[in-house]
Parts: C-alpha cells; structure tokens; sequence
C-alpha cells in the first residue's frame, strides 16, 4: 500500500498558518479555563445541594443533573444559542443578538460551564457522600449549623477526595472545548481543519492539533498532581498523592 | 413568543426525523459493537505479560484519550479515502473513527471489569488445567462482562449522545436532518427544543436502566 501523499510540514511554520495555530490553541484554552471557573462554581452548589437534608434542594439539584447530562453537549451548544435568546424577555434577547461582545465565545462558554457544573456536581456529590457519617455527626453534636458543618467539615474533606475525577473533568473541558466549532468559536480543531482545508497538508495540520492536546493533557495532569499534594492532609487519607 | 410556537412541523416532517433517528442508532450499535470487541483486546493486551503489548495498548488508550472527538472525526475523515485509495462515504470514515475513539474507552472498562474478577478464580481455572484462552473464555470474562454490564449500558448512553457530533461532517442523523427541516421550514425554536427532548427522554430512560441493573447484578 502506498499513499499517495505530498508532505510538507513546513507548512506549519508558513504564514497565516502558524498564527493560525496559535490563534486556535488560545481560544482552546480561553473557553475551556473561562467555562471551568463556571463549572466549578455550579458544581459546587449542586453537588452540595444533593447531599443536604431538605427535600426541595436536593430536588433541584436533582433535576439540574438530569437536564444537562442527558441531552448531548452539541443540542446543548445550539439551545444555548439559537433558543435561549428567542425565550428570554424581548429586550435582553435583541441584547444578546446585536449588542453581547463575542457573541460565541460567552455562549460556548455559558454551555460549557453549565453541563460540566452538572457533572462536577456529581462528582462533588459522591465525594461528600464517601465521607464516614461519623464527622456529620460529630459536627452537629460540637453544636455546628449546618451552612457550618459544610463549610468546615465536609466541603474541605470532600473536594480533597474529588481532585482525581476533577483532573479527568478538567481534561474533559479541554476536549469538550471543540464542540464550540459549531457555532463559529475557531479554535484548535477548527483552525486545524480549516489549515487542511486551505492547503490539503491534511497530515501536518491534524498531527499539530493532536500533539497541542496531548501537551494540554500532560500539563493538566502535572498541575493537578501538584494541587492533590499540596492539600493533602497529612496522616489523613493518602488521597493517592505518592 | 412562546404562544407564537407551531410544532405541527414536527408532525409533517415526521419520517424524515424518524430515518434521521434510524441512523443514529445504527451508528450507535455498530460503534458499540466494534468499540467492545476492539476494546476487550486492547484490554487483553494492556493486561499481557508481554510488555511490547502492554505498552502499545497504553499508549493507543492514552493517546486517543487525550484527543477531543471532533478531532478523531476529522482525522479519519481525511485519513480513510487516503488510506483506502478512493472515497468510501461519509459513514465508514465516522464508523471507524467511532470505533477507534470508544474502543480506548471500552478498554479502561473493560480492564477495570477483569481486575474486578477475584485472583483466586484465575488460579483455580489454571489448577483445572485450563489454558490461557479457556481461562479467559470460561472464567474470567463471562464474570468480567457480567459486573460491567451498569457501566457497559453507560457507556452506550455517552456514546449514543456523542453521536450527534457527526454534524461536523454533516452525516444525516437525527441532528443533522432536524436541523434541515429548521432552515428549511424557518421552525428553529420547535425542532431543536423537539430534538432536545427527545434525546432527553431515550437517555433518562437509558440512565434509569443502569439503576435497575446496578441493583440486579449486584454479585
């Protein structure tokens, strides 16, 4: 088998395309790092919500989840939109179409944020829940309230246990990022194929776009491993932090 | 607004959605099919003694973990006719690169489900006499498969939802044809809030699934 292919990575290097590239992996980064502040927040008040013993919250929480997580990101991408301007009262619609600086780039990053706070949430969820029962109940015998029990037992043992599904949910905004393509965000994805699209160097344009993942990934992952150590709690829980 | 909305082009359109529906199903259970039957020998492989092996299947999960999947569309968009020398259609290239994707998935499944059978099963299965593949046949898999079925039915659940994502490349699934009608008929607000809830609907269900088999597999 033989491909029939010219190479040329120098095409790479060439103008526009190299500001092409670096253009892409900014907006990458911009979306996913703006949406995770959003997620992470979200997430918070609904992974702890879900844990709380009044019906209604938990309720809330409940059905939030089950919204975001089960229609797929890119539906998700076209309500947020197409829709959401065309339901909210007419005057902040028109200033969502006309006025809104960067019109893509906040709604993909409202998407984004919304749906990964829904799985933060769960995660977030899961991690108070593995907590022995014992510190809640130790922390309403000492006399705390409840916004108290939160804030100082459970919420910081709880986020301590989440950080290994938190790296893989930072990773997933990375990734999830590519999804804003659609509605015109050029990010690396899209500035990787509209490099094929320009010059046919399919091979060059597409490895670029991967090894600029991988190198997000590897740094990712590096930086949470970081975190995990630093607020680790000694003689505690090895939270797998070596 | 919301007085103003008509879904009765939901119901004039309703066969194409439905063919539209076909696709994304059969997309889903072919891609499901051949991500578990790869996966399960990545997993094999990542679980081999022989660490050439081993460190191949690694380094393919790991690496197509790391890569967005609009990225794996467009790769093997370009990659397949190029490969195969002559255009082949848009919905082999999406197959395979589904496929591969999920398989690096199904992998960390699946090897999660073989670490879950208990040592002393594999070792009674050796002191039977079995070989390798008896043992992996008879014993091992079999339990393997039957602990993961909850996460297996999640899995399907993501993968079902990701499928929409071969709007990308414009493939006519229930996305793609909805978002025809829409331009089409100038009904944006009715067919998207219609698609929304009706990947809703079949995913909650999916997802009230797992719950019902997490309890009943529960070994």
């Amino acid at each position: 088998m033989e491909l029939n292919y010219n190479w040329n990575w120098g095409i790479l290097f060439e103008d526009p395309y190299f500001g092409w590239i670096w253009s892409g992996l900014y907006w990458t980064c911009a979306v996913a790092i703006t949406a995770w502040i959003i997620a992470f927040c979200i997430g918070s008040v609904i992974g702890t919500i879900r844990t709380v013993d009044v019906a209604w919250l938990r309720m809330i929480g409940t059905t939030y989840v089950a919204i975001f997580r089960n229609i797929p990101l890119i539906v998700q991408i076209f309500l947020w939109y197409f829709i959401v301007p065309e339901l909210v009262p007419d005057s902040m619609g028109m200033w969502m179409k006309r006025e809104m600086p960067l019109p893509e780039f906040w709604t993909a990053v409202l998407c984004l944020g919304a749906y990964t706070g829904a799985r933060v949430g769960e995660q977030l969820r899961a991690g108070i829940n593995a907590i022995p029962n014992g510190q809640r109940h130790a922390a309403m015998a000492m006399g705390l309230t409840q916004v108290q029990t939160y804030r100082y037992v459970l919420l910081p043992v709880g986020f301590r246990f989440i950080i290994p599904p938190m790296t893989s949910e930072f990773l997933g905004i990375f990734k999830n990022s590519s999804v804003a393509l659609t509605i015109g965000v050029v990010e690396l994805t899209a500035q990787s194929r509209q490099i094929e699209e320009y010059t046919f160097q399919g091979f060059e344009a597409f490895t670029v776009a991967t090894v600029l993942y991988i190198a997000i990934t590897t740094i990712v992952m590096a930086l949470m491993r970081v975190i995990e150590k630093r607020t680790a709690i000694p003689g505690m829980i090895s939270l797998g932090a070596k | 607004m919301l007085d103003e909305l008509d879904f009765s082009v939901i119901w004039d359109n309703f066969h194409f959605l439905l063919e539209g529906m076909g696709l994304t199903l059969w997309l889903t259970l072919l891609a499901i099919g051949g991500g578990i039957i790869f996966g399960t020998i990545l997993a094999l492989c990542r679980l081999s003694h022989i660490r050439l092996l081993s460190f191949v299947a690694g380094s393919y999960v790991n690496f197509l973990r790391s890569m967005p999947l609009i990225l794996v569309i467009f790769w093997l968009y370009f990659l397949v006719p190029l490969v195969i020398g002559r255009p082949v259609g848009t919905f082999y290239s999406v197959l395979v690169a589904f496929v591969m994707f999920e398989a690096a998935y199904y992998c960390e499944i699946i090897r999660a489900g073989i670490q879950s059978v208990k040592k002393g099963q594999i070792f009674a299965g050796q002191a039977l006499g079995m070989t390798y593949k008896q043992n992996m046949q008879y014993i091992v898999l079999p339990q393997a498969f039957r602990n993961m079925i909850p996460i297996l039915v999640t899995q399907a659940i993501i993968l079902f939802q990701d499928t929409a994502l071969v709007y990308v490349v414009g493939l006519a699934d229930f996305l793609v044809v909805g978002e025809r009608i829409a331009t089409i008929e100038n009904r944006t607000i009715e067919v998207f809030l219609f698609i929304a809830f009706v990947y809703f609907v079949m995913c909650l269900v999916g997802t009230i699934l797992v719950g019902k088999l997490q309890r009943k597999y529960a070994l």
